[in-house]
């Protein structure tokens, strides 16, 4: 169980503005620590965005991503008041899933 | 969309951040691309998971003493964190000397909670899995300070003292290399490579420069503090070590923060 995620998704018209802010290592397995030992990989590997039963994002991510990752994303076919979950499943099978309303 | 030698300014760090680029509107001049960054990022910045850390360590009973920090009085009363940063460093007659935030956490861990000085320093800056509380705790107190104006008096002789020794260090120049704090703070408008150095010698730039601190550093992925950032220096400039809670490390804090007076605090920031 990995650590919430912080959401924000605002209706600008008719297209929703999501922001999501993952609180997450993202280690690219690359990195050694101070005993010169290497850091196990661990990243996200997939995010998936839905509203109203509908998948809206889905994305294959791997190690270039950044530690604490922001996703910014765009869609249309929502209302206020409708709730929008993201949910990120990563190297160490791993997953989170955080909801908000759009406001 | 951004251009490519600026996308390899911040390689690595923001793949995630640049596609949610393309709406954003980039207001700042084109020779700062880490306000340009910081304006990709807009509201978001990941120390706010710091600061979610350490209003929950702040209130946890921990220590030999098994008491939380609730009774830690940062100089505006036992307890009192709201508005607390924007008035430190400053005199505390308790400890019979000038104390900045993280020095003073550091005295309520030891005072309060039991915590031997030496295990509560073992992790003053956080690595990877190994998280610190200091980070987390300066974040959480930084941020109930946000949009309050820094005011740091000279109003007892031991911040006078304090003061002048930061003063009379931030101009010092030595070690191998032959600097000074002010070799490269010293100046208005100078660069180094593509970081636009403050010139904390003067309000401006010491209020644009102290404001921001505690910060999420983008290139590190870690909320760090002023004292990690001074220790930073004096190991850049090649000097020797600057101890975390030092009289040094205070008295150049001090020195800062009076020339910062009148700014209005936005910690934690975000900085390379």
């Amino acid at each position: 169980m990995g650590n919430p995620m912080r959401i924000r998704a605002k209706l600008d018209g008719e297209v929703v503005d999501a922001k999501v802010l993952m609180n997450h290592a993202m280690e690219t397995g690359q990195r050694k620590d101070a005993s010169g030992a290497l850091v196990p990989a661990h990243y996200i590997t997939k995010v998936i965005a839905s509203c109203n039963g509908k998948t809206v994002l889905e994305a294959d991510w791997g190690p270039s991503v950044s530690k604490n990752p922001l996703l910014g994303f765009r869609f249309r076919g929502a209302a206020a008041g409708d709730t929008l979950s993201v949910t990120w499943t990563d190297s160490m099978n791993d997953t989170r899933t955080d909801e908000a309303v759009i406001g | 969309m951004i251009a490519r030698h600026r996308t390899r300014a911040i390689a690595g760090l923001a793949f995630a951040a640049l596609t949610a680029a393309s709406s954003i509107v980039l207001a700042q001049p084109e020779d700062d691309p880490v306000a340009e960054y910081r304006a990709m990022m807009g509201d978001d910045n990941p120390a706010e998971f710091w600061v979610m850390r350490g209003e929950a360590l702040w209130s946890e009973p921990r220590g030999p003493a098994s008491v939380s920090l609730e009774q830690c009085d940062l100089g505006m009363g036992p307890g009192v964190v709201k508005g607390a940063y924007a008035h430190l460093p400053r005199y505390f007659a308790d400890a019979g000397q000038v104390m900045d935030l993280e020095t003073r956490l550091l005295h309520c861990m030891v005072t309060l909670q039991g915590i031997p000085r030496k295990e509560a320093l073992k992790q003053r800056f956080g690595d990877g899995a190994r998280e610190s509380d200091f980070e987390a705790l300066a974040a959480f107190v930084a941020e109930e300070s946000r949009g309050q104006v820094l005011d740091v008096p000279l109003d007892n002789p031991a911040m006078e003292k304090a003061y002048a020794l930061g003063k009379e260090m931030f101009f010092y120049r030595a070690g191998t290399h032959d600097f000074s704090c002010a070799t490269c703070h010293g100046q208005t408008g100078m660069r180094i490579r593509l970081q636009q150095l403050p010139n904390i010698s003067e309000a401006e730039g010491a209020r644009a420069a102290y404001s921001g601190w505690p910060a999420y550093r983008v290139s590190q992925g870690e909320v760090r503090t002023m004292q990690w950032r001074l220790q930073d220096c004096f190991r850049q400039q090649r000097l020797p070590q600057l101890d975390f809670g030092s009289q040094a490390s205070i008295a150049l804090t001090t020195y800062i923060a009076h020339n910062a007076n009148g700014a209005v605090m936005d910690a934690p920031g975000m900085k390379r």
